[in-house]
């Protein structure tokens, strides 16, 4: 079992006497990517924001890193957890830099130190260090901005990081990007993530563990192939979406499961990484019924159309 | 004119491409031309009392002088006429300059001529004539300044250099012979007093009043039911006439002057400079809250989330964000305070707080224009500066910012 980086236990919060989020329990393991899914209105982003105690909470505990939140100060306990929020929240007048550079600036890093992390952290986004640090948000694409989002809330090296439908507010193909960005970043930094949005296709891509909240009470837990393949009630079954259901199956499950390994075939490999869905487009476009899968080495199997549909 | 018949069209399309380009710096031209030649450029009177009889341009400048500054207006029309490139603008600047120049030594040559050829008291006055062309000739300068969009260093540039040619024109006794000149020499301590009166009076009043306004519309953004009395306050002060207000004070000052000694012997009085900064505060405050609510609560709620989700203190949010996004507002707010505190300040020498408006009224006092004019010139100068180097600073800041 391992270690839980959050652990919230029986949270409610009221606003003006209506129930927003209801005796919610969850327990975040270290290095999850845990995506709080949902509706709008239904206490996912309230949930996010009392884990850093921007929002205060009625009752219950809410431990992080195995430390109560609320024996901490606000400010403290908030610049030792990542913060990424949608359309940016850059500080329009502080260059790229300074941006970047705020926790570690308001937790008093000598300057030579922040110059250090802000090119590090450039770089991890992949953007240039010399040609970005000096420009103002506003000379940068939507894109471009929601990575320096992203750098701005790893800045100090949390372990934690919270982001509240971070690439909502982009288009389809930079949100895209984004997403793929966001799986490296997390296998790369091992870092614990808990992620918002209301995308039911960006939460099977993303996620590791997976969060449907109802109403402000948990209405399922799991990976993503258990919310699709067994969802815990009917609220679930019409989220999640019946219609196209097949294909999101398709989305979450890897072609390395459903290869067969050993064999050949002609043409150019798909990696073994890729999901079913993109193995069924490959087929499509290619008008092949098998194609060879290969992983970093080298070709390790075949996949047909038939191993889809098994 | 006669064309030879293959030329025609050509000469015909090269007359339509002729267009109008810049139609203000032409009609400035022409309502020029028509004060110039129908009104007195200067008028000459026995003395400084009675009015004067008008002459103009052509009759009292020397003839070299009316023909620089017909040519220099009609240069500008063919510029006006041409397509609109930067040089074009350029060069359309330099012609209105150096007419602006050429308006004021007009002004000076006449005056020193006339009074010349007079007895003694006699004075000559700037007629409307001048006044037209010199608005004219100033605002073709701004015109094409802003065409020629000059960026605000050079702005200040041409505004110093402006103000030094005219301070070295003045230095030669070219003016001298002016009456309002005259005015002004047999005033030259209580001049330099009374501007010095006058910046203090303003100064006295908008510091005051952006250490109350300020936090007032700070109050009203963070406690929304407050904003809705205070600004009906605000309002209703707004209202009130100055001369009423200037008034009001009088009685409830001299009132807590003679209850509270110890606020009399710091100069608080019902008349003189007290009421004078009381009341330019109270006009002060709505500009001021106003744009502190909307500049505040225009900085995008995502940067603040953004900034206290990161740790930072609502001190911090205030000084290193709410304040710096709000900061051209805000200054757009002080400049607008500013010149209208300028403006009131001469009013205010009606209840005896001194300043330019003092001049403004004794000149109607004594029916002597120019002594108006020695108290309304530099009290609009002093605006036209301080709209100018808030408006430089606003800019600079929202070039800094601006998306």
């Amino acid at each position: 079992m391992t270690e839980a980086m959050i652990e919230i236990a029986g949270v409610s919060k009221t606003y003006d006497g209506r129930p927003i989020v209801t005796d919610f329990t969850l327990s975040v393991p270290k290095g999850a990517l845990c995506v709080l899914l949902g509706p709008s209105g239904c206490g996912k982003s309230t949930m996010l924001r009392m884990i850093n105690r921007l929002v205060p909470f009625d009752g219950g505990t809410i431990r992080v890193g195995g430390e109560d939140v609320l024996s901490v100060p606000p400010e403290a306990l908030r610049r030792r957890i990542g913060y990424a929020i949608q359309s940016t929240g850059l500080f329009p007048h502080w260059r790229i830099e300074d941006n970047i550079a705020t926790v570690p600036r308001l937790d008093g890093w000598p300057a030579g130190r922040v110059r250090d992390r802000v090119t590090e952290l450039l770089t991890l986004l992949r953007l240039d260090p010399e040609t970005y640090r000096g420009k103002f948000p506003h000379q940068l694409s939507g894109g471009e901005q929601q990575r320096v989002g992203v750098a701005r809330a790893l800045a100090a090296n949390p372990e934690l990081l919270l982001m509240d439908e971070p690439f909502a507010a982009v288009d389809p193909i930079t949100r895209d990007a984004l997403q793929s960005e966001l799986i490296r970043i997390h296998k790369e930094t091992g870092k614990t993530i808990v992620f918002v949005t209301h995308d039911i296709e960006e939460a099977l891509r993303l996620a590791t563990v997976i969060v449907i909240m109802e109403r402000g009470r948990l209405a399922q837990i799991g990976t993503p192939l258990d919310i699709i393949e067994n969802p815990a009630s009917d609220f679930v079954r019409d989220f999640v979406g019946v219609q196209g259901i097949g294909l999101k199956l398709l989305s979450v499950r890897r072609v390395a499961d459903r290869m067969r390994p050993g064999e050949s075939a002609e043409g150019e490999a798909i990696a073994a990484e890729a999901t079913l869905a993109e193995a069924l487009a490959a087929m499509v476009t290619r008008r092949a019924e098998r194609l060879p899968v290969a992983d970093g080495n080298g070709t390790i199997g075949v996949i047909s159309l038939a191993d889809l549909v098994r | 004119m006669t064309l030879a018949g293959p030329m025609a069209p050509t000469a015909a399309l090269r007359a339509s491409r002729v267009r109008l380009h810049n139609q203000v710096a032409a009609t400035l031209v022409i309502a020029g031309a028509v004060a110039g030649l129908t009104t007195g450029f200067v008028a000459l009177a026995a003395n400084r009392l009675v009015p004067g009889t008008p002459i103009t341009l052509a009759d009292a400048a020397p003839a070299a002088l009316t023909a620089v500054i017909a040519l220099l207006g009609a240069a500008l029309v063919v510029l006006s006429l041409m397509p609109p490139r930067l040089l074009v603008h350029r060069i359309a600047a330099l012609a209105a300059g150096v007419l602006l120049i050429c308006v004021l030594e007009a002004a000076g040559q006449a005056a020193t001529k006339l009074t010349a050829d007079a007895p003694a008291l006699a004075t000559v006055s700037l007629g409307a004539g001048f006044w037209v062309i010199f608005a004219c000739a100033a605002l073709a300068l701004i015109d094409t300044l802003q065409r020629a969009a000059t960026r605000p260093p050079v702005q200040l540039l041409i505004v110093l250099a402006a103000a030094a040619i005219f301070i070295a024109m003045a230095k030669t006794g070219m003016f001298d012979a002016l009456s309002l000149a005259r005015e002004y020499a047999g005033r030259q301590q209580v001049f330099a007093a009374a501007v010095t009166r006058h910046i203090a009076l303003v100064t006295g009043a908008i510091v005051p009043a952006l250490l109350i306004g300020v936090p007032l519309g700070i109050a009203a953004l963070r406690r929304r039911s407050f904003e809705a009395p205070l600004f009906t306050v605000l309002n209703l002060l707004q209202t009130i006439p100055s001369i009423a207000l200037f008034g009001l004070l009088i009685a409830p000052l001299s009132g807590l002057a003679i209850a509270v000694p110890v606020l009399g012997a710091i100069g608080v009085a019902g008349v003189g400079p007290a009421p004078a900064i009381i009341a330019l505060i109270l006009y002060a405050l709505l500009p001021i809250a106003r744009n502190t609510l909307a500049g505040i609560g225009g900085v995008s709620p995502a940067a603040i989330d953004a900034a206290r989700g990161m740790g930072m203190t609502h001190r911090q949010v205030f000084w290193r964000i709410e304040v710096p996004l709000a900061l051209p507002v805000l200054l757009a707010g002080l400049r607008i305070v500013t010149v209208q505190a300028i403006g009131l300040t001469v009013v205010a020498a009606l209840i005896g707080a001194g300043g330019l408006g003092s001049f403004v009224f004794d000149g109607l006092g004594q029916y002597a224009t120019d002594l108006v004019l020695l108290g309304a010139l530099p009290a609009i100068l002093l605006a036209l500066i301080a709209d100018f180097l808030l408006r430089l600073a606003a800019g600079g800041l929202r070039r800094r910012f601006a998306p």
